[in-house]
């Protein structure tokens, strides 16, 4: 013991670290009491970000940033056991630093910490949950599967949108005129050298301005932010009733952190990292790309806005969104912090969070999207094997309609259920329709034959809560 | 130099002179050398790779039913060694008469989904938002904002060739 210590006190002489890392974690902090639960979510998001390093770590060290390769050294990765664990943790990790950011974003909102002296705290906080935005969608790409290569080339045609530069800017994004050999590596930079440099500068600052601020005390209704006796006041808070930060607050950071990153580990070993998916061959056009979780409900919005409004929303949607983010410690620099004060607050927080989630859920589903893997419908539905009926229901499927319009059960939900179609519309509403089509069903006119109109007329209009004429199911007919 | 005699340049004009050449000094030294590792590097990103359009066979004539559509692929203009799969890309090709050919790219032109050809309904349906085509490449219905791009396709001796084009952007 003896030299671990003879060692320390020359350390300390010729550096001078205890001089100032002892005072910063035993600087005092507000007794938070009951709130103090509230306070582990932006060490919790550090944490994670600090797995997600290690990780990333381990993973590039196997990874090969090659347009033709990428994919199978994730496929090698994935086929060894710690690689398998690895690339769940890193993407359970993810998942939990975008879950993390946003709640720490909700509860700095509604504790009103971004009022003064703490602007640039939530502004650097905006920075930070943009640049992990961008480092989930990079990472999801290095993928690169069928998904990872295609969110490429969406990505590039939204950019393609931007007035004036739009062409320009989607050729950036894919690094030349096709997505190809060039494109991966370039969000191999983004994703691992670039964003990263970002987080970890706006960390920094983050983490000064936190500790030359001073963490928020828990709001008090009736107790208003005025800039200019606010230091004063807070300094005379901490000298009352200030705690050390370490242990007395930090122990709960340590333990929330424990949990999540035990959750994380835990999905990684049960669950295991996200299925790779076809390679990226831009000649396989079986090919459905979705967008993972967290960015489903900006697809389920972007894909649910009047037509004409699209270029506009993909483009100032997002810069509204900053706008509003930037601006909020701006406008509102003091007053009332306490979110029973501002009731408004809890209601806005309320209506993002159900945004999100129905969005998402709605995006989940994407009922714009054919299924195009629809099975046929099977002779039960359809009720007979041979006649205009059975003839009808090859129609239906050969045409491309029950990509759009289910039927007991089978087809997609793009267009109305048709389940039924015989009870809600007559024959020649029906063929009136096929012909003169609608905003989002093509017209057949011309691409159908008198004889494929009369039999899909004879099956829709069999579509029937009661069958005019009962159907008996004999043992041919299966 | 003791605390005094840096008192003493302070307030001796000439020392003040001196300070503030050696600061806008630093700065400009500073920024030059900033700018001298920063324009190449910032160049070389924003530097596009622009590659030649060329001819690629993708079949040869007598493979093309007149009147039927089908996938081609074909290698991209210009792959690079590391490309593998990704520089191979991909057209749907009709032969309409006996001499004349129809190419469309495969990108929707929502945002660039591929387009997959229904031959019983001659339509292209896109699985992203359900924009569909008609044969000719027109709208039939959807999101879709302008028809699918063509490619220009030629006969050359026996062969079917299309001239690569870079990605299909909607601006």
């Amino acid at each position: 013991m003896r030299i671990v210590e003879f060692v320390w006190k020359w350390f300390d002489e010729v550096t001078g670290v205890s001089g100032w890392l002892i005072p910063l974690a035993k600087h005092p902090v507000p007794h938070a009491r009951r709130s103090a639960w509230f306070y582990v979510l932006g060490s919790a998001t550090l944490l994670v970000f600090i797995v997600q390093i290690v990780t990333g770590i381990a993973l590039a060290s196997a990874y090969v940033p090659s347009a033709g390769q990428a994919y199978h050294t994730l496929a090698f990765i994935s086929d060894t056991r710690f690689g398998h664990i690895v690339r769940g943790i890193h993407s359970f990790g993810a998942s939990a630093m975008i879950i993390l950011i946003g709640i720490h974003a909700i509860r700095v909102y509604l504790f009103g910490a971004y009022k003064y002296p703490r602007q640039m705290g939530w502004l650097t906080g905006v920075a930070l949950l943009f640049l992990v935005l961008g480092m989930a969608f990079t990472g999801q790409l290095l993928r690169w599967d069928q998904t990872g290569f295609w969110s490429v080339v969406i990505a590039a045609e939204q950019a393609g949108r931007t007035p004036f530069i739009g062409n320009w800017l989607g050729h950036f994004i894919l690094a030349g005129d096709t997505a190809g050999g060039a494109t991966l590596s370039r969000f191999f930079a983004l994703h691992v050298f670039f964003i990263p440099a970002l987080i970890f500068f706006f960390i920094g600052f983050h983490l000064y301005l936190v500790v030359r601020n001073g963490i928020s005390e828990p709001p008090k209704m009736g107790q208003p932010v005025d800039p200019k006796t606010y230091r004063r006041w807070y300094q005379d808070l901490l000298h009352r009733e200030g705690v050390p930060f370490w242990p007395d607050a930090a122990w709960r950071d340590a333990v929330f952190a424990l949990i999540v990153i035990g959750i994380i580990v835990g999905l990684a070993v049960v669950v295991g990292p996200p299925a790779l998916g076809k390679p990226p061959d831009p000649s396989i056009l079986q090919a459905s790309p979705r967008p993972e979780w967290y960015f489903l409900w900006y697809y389920a919005v972007l894909s649910l806005i009047p037509r004409w409004s699209e270029n506009y929303v993909i483009i100032v949607g997002p810069a509204i969104l900053i706008v509003v983010l930037v601006l909020l410690p701006l406008v509102a620099p003091k007053g009332e912090r306490s979110p029973f004060k501002r009731p408004w607050a809890f209601g806005l927080v309320a209506v993002i969070v159900f945004m999100i989630a129905y969005y998402g859920t709605v995006g989940h589903v994407a009922p714009w999207s054919p299924r195009m893997d629809a099975p046929p419908l099977p002779v039960e539905v359809i009720g007979t094997a041979n006649g205009p009926i059975a003839d009808g229901a090859k129609v239906f499927r050969d045409k491309g309609c029950e990509f759009c319009h289910k039927i007991s059960g089978y087809g997609g939900i793009r267009g109305p259920d048709l389940t039924y179609a015989g009870d809600q519309m007559t024959p020649e509403q029906m063929e009136t329709r096929i012909y003169s089509g609608a905003p989002n069903m093509p017209s057949y006119n011309g691409n159908i034959t008198q004889q494929q109109v009369s039999d899909l007329l004879a099956f829709l209009s069999s579509r029937r809560r009661r069958p005019a004429t009962p159907l008996p199911l004999t043992s041919e007919a299966k | 130099m003791s605390e005094d005699s840096i008192h003493d340049a302070e307030n001796s004009s000439s020392g003040t002179d001196r300070r503030r050449f050696l600061s806008r000094l630093s700065i400009v030294a500073g920024s030059i050398a900033g700018a001298i590792v920063a324009i190449p590097s910032v160049a070389f990103l924003l530097g596009l790779r622009k590659v030649p359009h060329v001819w690629r066979t993708v079949g040869k004539l007598d493979d093309f039913q007149i009147g039927s559509t089908v996938k081609v692929a074909f290698l991209d203009p210009s792959p690079l060694p590391w490309s593998g799969v990704t520089a191979r890309t991909a057209a749907w090709l009709r032969r309409e008469t006996a001499q004349q050919f129809i190419a469309f790219s495969v990108d929707c032109t929502h945002l660039g989904c591929p387009v997959r050809w229904l031959p019983d309904a001659n339509l292209f349906m896109c699985p992203c938002h359900g924009g569909v085509f008609y044969a000719n490449g027109t709208v039939a219905s959807g999101p879709p904002p302008k028809p699918l791009t063509r490619y220009p396709v030629r006969i050359q001796g026996g062969d079917v060739q299309i001239l690569t084009s870079p990605l299909p952007i909607t601006t």
